[in-house]
């Protein structure tokens, strides 16, 4: 037999391979379009909107849901004794689960878990421990192509699971932690890409996202969120060098827009943090929305949420697909409420600026819009020695947790809060390097839940917590609901107007709640700390008597 | 055999390889969780930088910006190693070059943002470099003991810590204002004077904090025991301690408090212990403690916040007169 026949024997041998891996799990249609009984992406489906078209559950019976079930995790132990780590302990769960056949998938740093959704019962748990200095702990959680997991861990090695059984299938290394990178994002499957970025701002490193091979995990392509020289944006560097250490990392999820076939996503600040002087320009592309082809990972366009950010105002929030209708013309949107304190909406198919504008009460760093429509800063409200007062914090006006859009309502919802901080400059060595500053942040202020007009950014409908809050994670329904976490409490709103409609205490703060069908019954799954919530409407007398006649 | 059933062949058999390659690991039976608080990596990160000011112009035992004591104190590093490594770094003509902090200059590289550096953990990746002929400098070779190479190992970790990690970090001197305009606004445009008094409550405060303390101090009103953290939202601590305590609670002008009205017109005031949509909890003026459900308009509350003449001054303070305000205040020993 000739080689090229055995290759070929072996390229048709590995065909069935694929079908049979993914005709169990994830599929591409099943990506492309949910069924109501999956969450088989972080954000439940590519948009990022967090908007579930189920109302099983809706404002007229929300008054009945009640508390199905719930189930406590624990984690690995980590005896990291590295000197200076921070925070690292007790799982919280922080980002959001994935619902394939039944079974959530979920992370906690260096923890992963599949749980039954109707029980929830743990089907098994894997732990890693990781090593180096960062001590972020808010792993967003998971991807899944056919019947495979992904997740990456605090000190970047990318996981592939079997998710029946959780035995690891492999475990590649993605960069150097000791360089102090570090990862929370949750990968994002694009057909045969495993979508991945790293963070990490304390020591000046190169922020990148990655395409990687779901079967092997071979690196496809790498784009590095600052340029080199040669590529357009240098000249918004004072040299290659400063770029190359210029920080801009890919910590957070982006949204993907299959007919464009563009995925989008917001850098990370630049580096040195808070310190300017080794930096001159804009500082391309860091604080930015981005999109880029998911095949090549070739950038399409850019937009600056902040040009020359001084403010670890990281544009690493949510990039929301919006369709929407804009003086009468339907338009393909994208839409970010960015840690600056500004809510953006953009035309994207080519990243023009469509709104721009504050949504919080104070912001006093802008000196109004360029020539593109991004935010002009103002060079006073830089960390000086004297220390600058700015509005918002790097705490930020939000931050990762997701907001939702509702196609229903036509409203942006964004959980923010009113902070103000004094920046130093420490370091003023002509080469700054990490953080080369202190951020002050001397009080946090008033909270709320802001409803915003995509078309305009003005705030439809506002609450304000009684005692404060900040950036919390959301889910919109199609029965006219947002559900969001504040303080301990899940809460319902009436998604139109605002008005409370239903509350559950919990044990701790909760994450992003997620919705899916399942057996007929609509779900409402809320994870806090390290526990699962899991919400369902009291049936009435016969139908419970229906269900209790079914057999399990 | 066909081409088609080799092909089912060799899909079988890689199938079988396939399951054969998978290096699983078996899951981890669940374990008690550890105590520590979690963390997310974005909460504003309060620093616990030093807050002792440096004497301006000077720069603390020859360890300019970037390590700071702190770092060294934190590092785990020897201390000792880390001052011979230093030492060592000087004379063996390292910081011509590569600069008092190893940051570099226009002619040497930056080893504090080297891989090689940043990986290494007992000098077994600095220590073979230090060993062997300087790779640029004209192949010279350092003339260096083991021991010596060992410290500046040490030396350069502390170097890379001290750069990443922030809580290390040391204010310079933040002290850049006029006294007298600082003086004028204390007692004209920022009314502080309405509230506050040089002579009394604020007496001697100059000698009480270092100046980046004063600052925060004064801009916020210095809510609660975290430096000035909680401004309208330090409800949950207003009043420390546990709930089983029920001394009356200590008022300082700084406490927030706050009024409860029942619908049959019962009163309370006292010190908030929680306070969201749906229920307000706290404890009364004689120490004993209350909660109530909030269901539509009763009960009514009302907060009281002593500091919010801070709040909206920082909506319009300009950083001159913090500055100066901040310098004004230094004054007073």
């Amino acid at each position: 037999m000739k080689t090229r026949h055995i290759a070929l024997a072996l390229f048709i041998a590995l065909i069935p391979l694929t079908i049979l891996a993914q005709s169990a799990g994830v599929t591409e249609s099943m990506l492309l379009n949910p069924p109501p009984d999956s969450w088989p992406t972080h954000h439940g489906d590519y948009s990022a909107r967090r908007f579930s078209k189920l109302k099983v559950i809706n404002d007229t019976n929300v008054q009945n849901l009640s508390l199905d079930w719930e189930s406590r995790v624990t984690g690995g132990t980590p005896a990291n004794t590295t000197p200076g780590r921070r925070g690292a302990g007790n799982v919280r769960v922080a980002g959001s689960p994935l619902l394939v056949n039944g079974m959530l998938y979920f992370t906690a740093n260096d923890n992963a878990w599949a749980m039954d959704a109707r029980t929830g019962r743990i089907m098994w748990h894997w732990y890693r421990e990781s090593t180096g200095p960062e001590p972020v702990t808010a792993n967003k959680g998971m991807g899944m192509y056919g019947d495979w997991i992904y997740f990456i861990t605090r000190d970047n090695n990318l996981v592939c699971l079997d998710a029946a059984t959780g035995a690891q299938r492999w475990i590649q290394p993605v960069a150097d932690p000791k360089q102090y990178y570090f990862s929370t994002m949750a990968p994002i499957v694009i057909k045969n890409h495993v979508i991945i970025g790293t963070g990490g701002d304390s020591l000046d490193l190169s922020g990148f996202l990655q395409a990687r091979d779901p079967e092997t995990g071979e690196i496809q392509w790498t784009h590095y969120n600052t340029p080199r020289e040669g590529e357009p944006g240098i000249e918004t560097w004072p040299n290659e060098y400063a770029a190359a250490h210029g920080g801009g990392g890919a910590w957070v999820q982006g949204a993907y827009d299959p007919e464009l076939n563009l995925y989008y996503y917001g850098t990370a600040n630049p580096n040195p943090v808070y310190a300017p002087q080794s930096r001159a320009g804009a500082d391309l592309y860091t604080s930015s929305i981005i999109a880029i082809n998911p095949d090549t990972g070739k950038m399409a366009w850019y937009y600056q949420a902040s040009p020359h950010d001084t403010h670890d105002w990281d544009a690493a929030c949510d990039t929301v697909l919006i369709d929407g209708t804009i003086n009468g013309k339907p338009r393909k949107l994208l839409a970010q409420a960015s840690r600056n304190g500004f809510f953006f909406v953009l035309d994207r198919t080519n990243g023009k600026k469509v709104v721009a504008v504050p949504f919080v009460d104070t912001q006093n760093w802008t000196k109004g819009l360029d020539t593109r429509g991004q935010p002009i800063p103002d060079p006073a409200k830089e960390p000086s020695l004297g220390g600058s007062l700015a509005w918002p914090n790097a705490g930020s006006a939000t931050n990762w947790p997701p907001p939702s859009f509702s196609p229903q309502t036509g409203l942006f919802y964004v959980g923010t809060g009113e902070g103000y901080a004094v920046f130093y400059l420490t370091d003023t060595d002509e080469h700054p390097e990490g953080y080369a500053g202190i951020e002050s942040a001397l009080g946090e202020g008033p909270g709320s839940i802001k409803a915003l007009d995509y078309r305009t950014g003005k705030v439809v409908w506002r609450h304000d917590w009684p005692d404060g809050g900040s950036a919390i994670g959301l889910l919109s329904t199609a029965g006219n609901l947002l559900f969001c976490g504040n303080a301990n409490n899940l809460v319902a709103f009436n998604a139109r107007n605002g008005k409370i409609l239903w509350h559950a205490g919990l044990l701790a703060g909760p994450n992003a709640p997620m919705t899916f069908m399942l057996d007929g019954r609509q779900h409402i799954l809320v994870f806090a700390g390290d526990t699962a919530y899991n919400f369902v409407l009291n049936v009435s007398a016969p139908a419970k008597a229906k269900a209790a006649a079914k057999p399990h | 055999m066909t081409k088609l059933e080799l092909a089912t062949f060799l899909s079988i058999a890689a199938l079988a390889i396939g399951a054969l390659a998978l290096h699983a690991q078996t899951p981890v039976a669940p374990q008690t969780p550890p105590e520590a608080q979690s963390q997310t990596h974005s909460a504003a990160q309060s620093p616990t930088a030093e807050q002792t000011q440096n004497p301006p112009g000077t720069s603390g035992a020859n360890i300019t910006i970037g390590a700071t004591p702190a770092a060294v104190r934190q590092s785990g590093e020897d201390p000792a190693a880390v001052a011979r490594g230093q030492e060592a770094y000087a004379s063996a003509g390292c910081i011509s070059c590569h600069g008092a902090t190893a940051k570099g200059t226009d002619t040497a590289t930056d080893l504090v943002r080297s891989p090689l550096v940043e990986d290494d953990t007992k000098g077994e990746l600095i220590g073979p470099v230090l060993s062997q002929p300087h790779p640029k400098n004209s192949g010279t070779k350092p003339n260096l003991t083991d021991q010596q190479i060992s410290d500046i190992a040490a030396w350069l970790r502390v170097q890379v810590y001290g750069a990443a990690m922030r809580d290390t970090y040391q204010y310079l001197n933040i002290v850049v204002g006029d006294p007298q305009k600082g003086e004028a606004f204390f007692n004209g445009a920022g009314k502080c004077n309405t509230c506050h008094s040089v002579t009394g409550d604020l007496a001697g405060i100059g000698s009480k904090y270092a100046p980046p303390q004063l600052q925060g101090l004064w801009i916020s009103g210095g809510a609660n025991a975290r430096f000035g953290r909680g401004l309208g939202r330090g409800l949950l601590t207003a009043n420390g301690g546990l709930l089983a305590d029920t001394s009356p609670p200590e008022i300082t002008p700084s406490t927030i408090t706050i009024t409860v009205t029942l619908e049959d017109g019962q009163k309370f005031t006292g010190v908030p212990v929680s306070y969201d949509d749906f229920h307000v909890a706290f404890r009364d003026m004689s120490g004993a403690y209350h909660s109530f459900d909030r269901r539509g308009e009763w009960p009514k509350v009302e907060v009281h916040n002593p500091l919010q003449p801070h709040w909206d001054l920082l909506k319009h303070l300009t950083d001159d007169e913090m500055h100066n305000v901040t310098a004004y205040l230094v004054t007073l020993k």
